[in-house]
């Protein structure tokens, strides 16, 4: 299918000259890493810009680097590179264990993390894991840089509180300094290839919780309730069944092609069960292992 | 819309050329240098037919701009048989009879030899894993996985 859209394409050599791109052209100019979001919205004459700045030429984005008491990963850094890092695996498993299921190996050697969050779309895989460690999103512009929770990042579907003159550099997600686990469950039609129809992260610190859904409502979504009513609580058979309860009030799902509302509120349930589970045999007993039973 | 000369390695060969910025490179590779081994399915990085492998790594090329391959180097499978892994694949998935209408081929070819040129004792899990973004629509797996499987334990002399 050809891209019937014209607009220029520029390869920067610095973040300067990419800022000032953006500065002029606001959202008229697109920002090119991985593209595999980016490509099929041009097939799809869905975007029309009138120019693209590729920032694969740029050395600082590549990096997935230790600072003092957080990790840096930068905005060219793809699922792939995730999946190798030792230092992703050792300290955010559940990203680690979210990338594992980003499509495939094709994708995962060109989509980046940055991208996947900055598309936005509810089903993004990395979103949840970013919401429960609480990670902080570095944009720059010409007036300069400044810092986003990811909480604040999701405004609605496929959007975002990135100005049209801004560029997501960093990800900077904070060590948890205390014993920790949780999972990434995704439920969709078959492995490899498809879009979560909904998708759920647990992290677990001694007596806390975070969750964060994606794919049941219109953006990735922490839920709130269901963390404050599981703190401190010895997990039982009532407990979680409480949970599935409340569970319904903190999402919203929509009909749509991959799946019917009901059938997502049904595997909601099952999700934060099936996740309550995991976690809490991974907390006390390390297992399963991460990334473990992704293909039956 | 300014054209870029492009420059990079198809299959060993230096490939001069002038694109436009809204060619996407499977399009590039079939129509205006004839490479056919790369197959368009579904045009939007679902099905792994247009694989090929860019720096080493399998992509799809029906998600990649033509200018974007500028300085990378590209393999096909017209050019893949001149690596060993490549051959031993080939000729265990023809002893097994492994395709039946080929068009996944290509790709599945590809996507195996990078599997076993990063890892070369794949499990089985990791193999299906690893062709999971590839699909057929004739065979039903098996002889592939099976093929792989004989490749990656003839490599290890077992
Ligand atoms: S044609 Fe590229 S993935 Fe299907
Ligand atoms: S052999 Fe026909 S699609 Fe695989």
């Amino acid at each position: 299918m050809p891209i019937i859209a014209e607009y220029e394409y520029l390869k920067v050599k610095s973040m300067e000259e990419a800022l000032k791109i953006k500065s002029e052209y606001g959202n008229k100019a697109k920002v090119i890493a991985g593209g595999t979001d980016l490509i099929p919205l041009l097939k799809e004459n869905y975007i029309r810009p009138e120019i693209l700045i590729d920032l694969k030429g740029l050395k600082e984005i590549y990096e997935i680097k230790i600072k003092n008491n957080f990790i840096r990963i930068g905005a060219g850094v793809t699922f792939a590179d995730i999946i190798k890092s030792k230092t992703i695996k050792k300290y955010f498993p559940i990203l680690w264990e979210a990338s594992m299921t980003v499509a495939s190996v094709g994708v995962r050697n060109r989509a980046t993390v940055a991208g996947n969050i900055c598309s936005a779309v509810p089903c993004a895989d990395s979103a949840g894991p970013l919401l429960v460690y609480n990670a902080d999103l570095i944009v720059v512009s010409e007036k300069g840089e400044r810092k986003i929770k990811i909480e604040d990042w999701f405004t609605g579907p496929k959007k975002t509180s990135l100005n049209e003159d801004e560029i997501l550099l960093f990800i900077d997600i904070p060590i948890l300094k205390n014993k920790n686990a949780g999972c990434y469950l995704k439920l969709s039609r078959y492995e490899g290839e498809d879009l979560a129809q909904g998708s759920l992260t647990i992290l677990k610190t001694g007596e806390e919780y975070k969750i964060a859904f994606g794919s049941l409502g219109p953006t990735p979504k922490r839920a709130y309730k269901t963390e404050e009513y599981l703190k401190g609580k010895k997990i039982n058979d009532n407990v979680v069944s409480h949970v599935q309860k409340i569970i319904v009030d903190e999402i919203s799902p929509i009909t749509d092609i991959r799946a019917t509302k009901e059938y997502r509120e049904h595997m909601a349930k099952v999700m934060i069960k099936r996740g309550i589970e995991k976690t809490i045999s991974r907390y006390y007993n390390g297992k399963p292992k991460y990334g473990e039973g992704m293909i039956e | 819309m300014k054209t870029h000369k492009i420059k990079f390695k198809l299959n060993g060969e230096t490939v001069l050329a002038e694109v436009k910025p809204n060619e996407v490179l499977i399009d590039f590779l079939r129509y205006k240098l004839g490479v056919k081994s790369p197959k368009i399915g579904c045009d939007r990085g679902d099905c792994g037919t247009c694989t090929v492998i860019m720096n080493g790594k399998t992509v799809r090329s029906c998600l990649v701009l033509a200018v974007e391959a500028d300085g990378s180097e590209i393999i096909t499978v017209e050019g893949a048989n001149k690596n060993k892994i490549t051959q031993k694949l080939q000729k265990k998935l023809h002893e097994k009879n492994a395709f039946q209408c080929g068009f996944c081929a290509p790709g599945m070819i590809l996507s195996a030899t990078e599997l076993l040129t990063e890892n070369p004792k794949p499990t089985k899990e990791e193999i299906k894993e690893a062709i999971s973004g590839n699909l057929c629509r004739c065979t039903g797996y098996e002889p592939i996985v099976q093929a792989i499987e004989e490749t990656a334990k003839r490599e290890n002399g077992e």
